[in-house]
């Protein structure tokens, strides 16, 4: 077997490892805290045979540790419980929601990762000049604006104030969507996405900006850059053909990561524009007590999490040769 | 050629003839040269001054109690644009805005200044017992590290705050229990360069103990790692408490910046076009988190040494 496949079998159980501890704190987090999981179900007439046939039903009754079992077997089989809120499979409801947290997240993705990548080449080129002392305070505003700030700045202005825009949703009041395909294609859509897009892409391009900074710096040390530059190169050739493409590199490996991180990320956005996704899911699920729910929302976040983490790892591997394929990083 | 490595091994050779306060005394001193030698990094040190003499003495600068009702001839002040009697106008519960927002500094720097600690001492003593012991060690806590990385931040704050109760050390328990992990990371990489120099390889042979050589030899030399990572924790912490508090689990007794936020979104400050409620508190979150980057950038140079070169 060689050294990449071992490399991956062993990434491959460690990320497996790493989702059941993760399944297991979860399970005690959201079993050990303090208020019965049952409260928003239990009316306060129900009489105490009702009250122990419904925690009979949820399997509360049973001990801790066989509950345990059936949560994991559960787990295995996707099986999330019910939503009290909704009536209905928890994972439905997160179907029915995640879509929308995918088109958000991937259009202000691709519009942060595109702007970052030139945004760090251009600062890596014009080092210590104005240029780029601008560029980097501009870059740390977008870093340390708090999300929610910018979303209700940009809602005023093009919203309130200018009407362009719809405040909130995904849709007109009322008026649902039969289908993705007739959400995709109809303009009324793409018209609700625009601000929560700025707004994340926004916050989002610094991360790459920075990398592809950092790394163009680097390898602009790099004695291929050198070489190119003794053999008389133009400047421009050798940023873009020599060091950009390989500084980028890594730049696409935290891509891989930031979807991870803006599927449970975008929260506050998603509550700020009232857009109905997985964070808004989330938080609307813990403040009514849908601890199925809210436990489900959670999970599947976390999974994509650590999956992301090993897709940018796997990535990684095959882009970059210097990687070798010890313990540790 | 560089001066933090000439510093520390100077730092290193003071160690063995004073001990650990003299050191600490001296990184003091380094980190007050540093400071002086870099205006970014001097900008951000500033910036938490000023906020934390805002913090001290908020009763003392702010007009108003930032909960109190304001009347004016016994009607209720609601909904006042910035005028000199209220600067930056009222709530639409007739609440001194500048009030509040004086008193925001006090939730912002607890928050801050406790989560950089924890995850500054959390952070730099994972890897720095991961990057010495190496073998078992390192395996151990570096996949807890890993556990730590799946775990989404923001979604994992609102629900232990929720499920814990909303208070500010909720928030600040919930940033230790998982921001730790950028920082164990880094020092840990960091501490298995170190642990290769000669300084300590001398201290093995003079038959100092592990925990000495830990403290004592490497962790004077990776302090300026966590010391930045504890400045970046100190933006992260404060945004989060922003983020929580406007999703409506932050501290009902506390008004923080993020709170304003909450109120003045909830009450539809944003259709009534009232900047002067929104603008300044989130400006302050802004300025606050830019000071901990302000300091990471003066560091740079601690991160990609190579570039001193060019």
């Amino acid at each position: 077997m060689g050294n990449r496949s071992k490399y991956i079998l062993s990434r491959l159980a460690q990320m497996v490892l790493t989702l059941w501890i993760i399944a297991t704190i979860l399970f005690f987090i959201f079993r050990l805290m303090p208020g019965n999981p049952l409260a928003a179900y239990i009316d306060p007439t129900f009489t105490k045979e009702q009250q122990d046939i419904l925690m009979a039903q949820f399997g509360l009754d049973k001990p801790l540790w066989m509950q345990y079992l059936i949560y994991l077997s559960n787990l295995l089989q996707g099986e999330l419980g019910e939503s009290f809120k909704f009536r209905a499979p928890v994972m439905e409801v997160i179907w029915n929601v995640l879509p929308n947290t995918l088109y958000l997240m991937l259009s202000s993705l691709i519009i942060a990762y595109l702007m970052g990548i030139m945004g760090g080449v251009l600062l890596a080129w014009k080092r210590k000049t104005k240029f780029e002392t601008i560029g980097i305070i501009l870059t740390l505003f977008t870093r340390s604006a708090p999300q929610m700030w910018v979303g209700m700045i940009v809602l005023v202005i093009f919203s309130f104030h200018l009407g362009w825009f719809p405040s909130g949703g995904a849709s007109e009041t009322g008026v649902a969507f039969e289908s993705e395909w007739e959400k995709l294609t109809s303009f009324t859509f793409w018209k609700h996405l625009f601000l929560p897009a700025l707004t994340a892409a926004i916050y989002l391009t610094g991360l790459p900006l920075l990398l592809m900074r950092s790394n163009m710096l680097d390898v602009m040390g790099e004695s291929y850059v050198e070489a190119a530059r003794t053999r008389g190169l133009g400047e421009s050739r050798i940023m873009l053909k020599y060091a950009a493409r390989n500084a980028a590199l890594p730049v696409v490996t935290a891509m891989a990561v930031g979807i991870g991180y803006a599927l449970g990320g975008n929260v506050v956005i998603e509550m700020v524009f009232s857009w109905p996704g997985l964070g808004r899911l989330l938080v609307n699920a813990v403040s009514a007590s849908d601890y199925a729910l809210a436990q489900g929302a959670f999970i599947l976040s976390a999974a994509v999490m650590v999956t992301m983490n090993f897709v940018a790892d796997i990535l990684y591997s095959f882009l970059d040769p210097r990687v070798t394929f010890g313990r540790g990083r | 050629m560089n001066t933090d490595a000439r510093m520390n091994q100077r730092t290193a050779l003071a160690f063995r003839e004073k001990g650990l306060l003299s050191i600490l005394g001296r990184n003091l001193a380094g980190v007050y040269r540093f400071l002086k030698s870099d205006p970014f990094c001097m900008t951000g040190a500033l910036i938490y001054l000023f906020f934390m003499l805002l913090a001290i003495f908020a009763p003392l600068i702010a007009p108003y109690d930032p909960h109190e009702m304001i009347k004016h001839d016994g009607k209720l002040a609601y909904n006042q644009p910035p005028s000199a009697q209220h600067w930056l106008g009222t709530t639409n519960m007739g609440r001194d805005i500048f009030s509040q927002l004086v008193h925001g500094a006090k939730p912002a720097m607890m928050v801050g200044l406790t989560a950089a600690f924890f995850v500054a001492v959390v952070g730099t003593l994972v890897g720095l017992f991961a990057g010495y012991y190496k073998g078992r060690v390192d395996s151990v806590l570096m996949r807890i590290t890993d556990i730590a990385f799946g775990i989404p931040f923001e979604p994992f704050v609102i629900v232990l705050v929720a499920f814990l109760g909303p208070s500010v050390w909720n928030i600040v328990l919930a940033m230790g229990l998982l921001l730790w992990r950028d920082t164990a990371r880094v020092i840990r990489s960091q501490v298995l360069t170190v642990r290769e120099r000669s300084f300590v390889e001398a201290a093995k042979i003079s038959g100092a103990s592990d925990l000495r050589i830990i403290f004592v030899q490497v962790m004077p030399n990776i302090l300026p790692l966590s010391f930045l990572y504890g400045s970046l924790a100190m933006g992260w912490a404060i945004l989060t408490e922003a983020a929580v508090s406007f999703l409506g689990f932050g501290d009902p007794a506390m008004i923080s910046w993020g709170y304003m936020l909450n109120d003045a979104y909830a009450s539809q400050a944003l259709s009534r076009e009232a900047y002067w409620w929104f603008i300044p508190p989130g400006i302050f979150i802004m300025l606050t988190v830019m000071a901990g980057f302000y300091i990471g950038r003066g560091a740079e140079e601690i991160l990609y040494p190579r570039l001193k070169n060019q």
